[in-house]
């Protein structure tokens, strides 16, 4: 009878901790196809485990790639080969029995390494508290339907506010920057009248801090687009750079 | 604008690619009028290029306020590009062991790639080409009585006896047409990039524009790389 596993080579970056030195370590594990990625690297940590060695560090929390924890870079492609999906929804299926498969973190001065595949994306969370809020006062609640918003303007917001922050534009960024990030969610709050009146801090704020956290300068590349688990389209970007022409002019 | 503002605005991330956008859309408006004034020498002969050139230098003060300004373009632009791509390294210091492109819709190419690398290569190719030409025998700083002519009675520089002389060099004639595909890599990303970098795209937009880019990059490189080898190959003789 044919076999039901596959055996799957892999090189994945193992890093003790965020000062020490890493490198790529040769593993063999047995998976079986109707795994997702994340399943095959329980499996490895389970046959580390066993060994007693230390299992491989990567971030996950839903697996039905909604959350954005998880994200590593699988053979140089954010999230691996398969487009608009997150890691947590790449199956071995897609892999040939034998197959060798590199490993390894987002890489960015912005994201340091914690351990293994784990890096600390805090500085997407500074970019949202330094502007990607909407404020509300508190008290009775607004009725729902007090502010219309066109339909068109509500469906482009929802595009961009699919952004599930996972950072997989930033790893695949040939800059490591921030720019879809950013500007996915300047264009969803600009689209919407809730946004409107903080319209123009927000986008001087968060793209301050977008260089503030140390991420690079856009060069338009657009690979962003194509890694975005949500493929969110780099038009938010051309709508950031037009927002902040018109925060500039109207701040005088 | 405050001074903080218009500090700020060439320091932040989108001011500077707004300026990159605009100073190298102006330096494509520039390279296409450049062009366009090499081809008279093709099509209507040394007489019409040599009136042409005569009629710029007759500008006066208009030429010295439009040369200025395209000094200003090429430094900001020159700069920015440098503060971009020095801000990338920074931006990355431990690179992946192993790195590829997603493919579709990305756009990046060889070409997006290499911005620097052509950039850079344009720069030197700048100065060179300045002390050649501009600045060379008969231009400015460089009186030479053998590159003079006259044309219907005005007595101006011969700068196409300058021109058909280079050319007939190996070194620039096959050397000038090198540099100037390499403009035209430099532009098949630039063109496009640049629209992006001043927001005037969207989704719909941008596949024809890329496009558009692609095209108009590859007639600028052919519309100035046709005269040297024109020159080089007799086509003036
Ligand atoms: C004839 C001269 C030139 C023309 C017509 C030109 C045109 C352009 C255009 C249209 C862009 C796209 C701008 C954008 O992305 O917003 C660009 C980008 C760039 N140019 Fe030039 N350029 C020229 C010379 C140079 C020179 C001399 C350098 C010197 C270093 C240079 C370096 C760059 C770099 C690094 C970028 C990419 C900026 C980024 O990463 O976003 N260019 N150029
Ligand atoms: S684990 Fe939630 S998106 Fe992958």
């Amino acid at each position: 009878m044919a076999k039901k596993t596959m055996t799957i080579h892999l090189k994945i970056w193992r890093q003790a901790g965020p000062d020490a030195s890493g490198r790529l370590v040769d593993y063999t594990v047995e998976a079986n196809p109707h795994m997702s990625f994340l399943e095959m690297l329980d499996v490895l940590n389970e046959d580390l485990i066993k060994k007693g060695e230390e299992p491989v560090e990567f971030d996950y929390d839903c697996r039905e790639g909604i959350c954005g924890s998880c994200g590593v870079v699988v053979d140089g492609i954010a999230h691996g080969p398969q487009h608009r999906t997150a890691v947590c929804q790449l199956h071995m299926r897609h892999y040939r029995d034998g197959d060798t498969i590199v490993v390894e973190p987002w890489r960015a001065e912005a994201f340091p390494v914690i351990r293994d595949l784990v890096v600390d994306r805090g500085a997407f969370d500074r970019i949202i508290s330094a502007g990607g809020y909407v404020s509300v006062n508190t008290g009775s609640a607004q009725d729902a339907n007090n502010l219309p918003v066109p339909k068109p303007n509500a469906d482009q917001a929802f595009d961009y506010a699919a952004c599930i922050g996972c950072g997989a534009c930033v790893a695949a960024c040939p800059n490591a920057s921030a720019s879809l990030f950013t500007a996915a969610k300047i264009a969803h709050l600009a689209l919407l009248p809730q946004g409107s009146p903080e319209r123009q801090l927000r986008v001087e704020r968060m793209v301050s801090q977008m260089q503030v956290e140390g991420f690079g300068d856009c060069s338009n590349h657009a690979e962003c687009e194509a890694v975005c688990p949500k493929g969110i389209s780099i038009s938010a970007i051309a709508r950031m750079r037009r927002e902040y022409v018109k925060a500039c002019l109207a701040g005088g | 604008m405050n001074t903080t503002k218009r500090q700020s605005f060439i320091k932040s991330p989108v001011g500077k690619k707004i300026l990159t956008g605009i100073t190298g859309l102006g330096l494509v408006i520039f390279v296409i009028e450049h062009m366009s004034g090499n081809l008279i020498l093709m099509l209507e002969g040394s007489d019409a290029y040599n009136a042409y050139a005569h009629f710029l230098e007759g500008l006066g003060p208009i030429l010295y306020l439009l040369e200025l300004g395209l000094l200003a373009f090429f430094v900001f632009h020159i700069v920015l590009g440098i503060n971009i791509w020095l801000g990338k390294r920074r931006a990355r210091t431990h690179r992946y062991v192993k790195y590829r492109s997603a493919g579709k819709p990305s756009m990046q190419s060889p070409s997006s790639r290499s911005m620097i690398i052509t950039g850079g290569i344009l720069l030197v190719f700048l100065v060179i080409h300045l002390v050649s030409f501009k600045f060379g025998p008969g231009g400015p700083l460089h009186a030479d009585p053998a590159y003079v002519t006259t044309v219907k009675g005005e007595v101006m520089r011969d700068l196409s006896k300058l021109v058909l002389e280079k050319f007939h060099h190996p070194a620039y004639a096959f050397g000038y047409p090198i540099v100037m595909l390499l403009l035209g890599v430099h532009l098949r990303h630039g063109i496009w990039s640049a629209f992006q970098s001043l927001g005037a795209t969207n989704p719909r937009l941008t596949p024809g524009l890329y496009a558009l880019g692609g095209l108009l990059a590859l007639l600028i490189a052919l519309g100035f790389l046709v005269l040297p080898l024109w020159i080089y190959f007799g086509g003036a003789a």
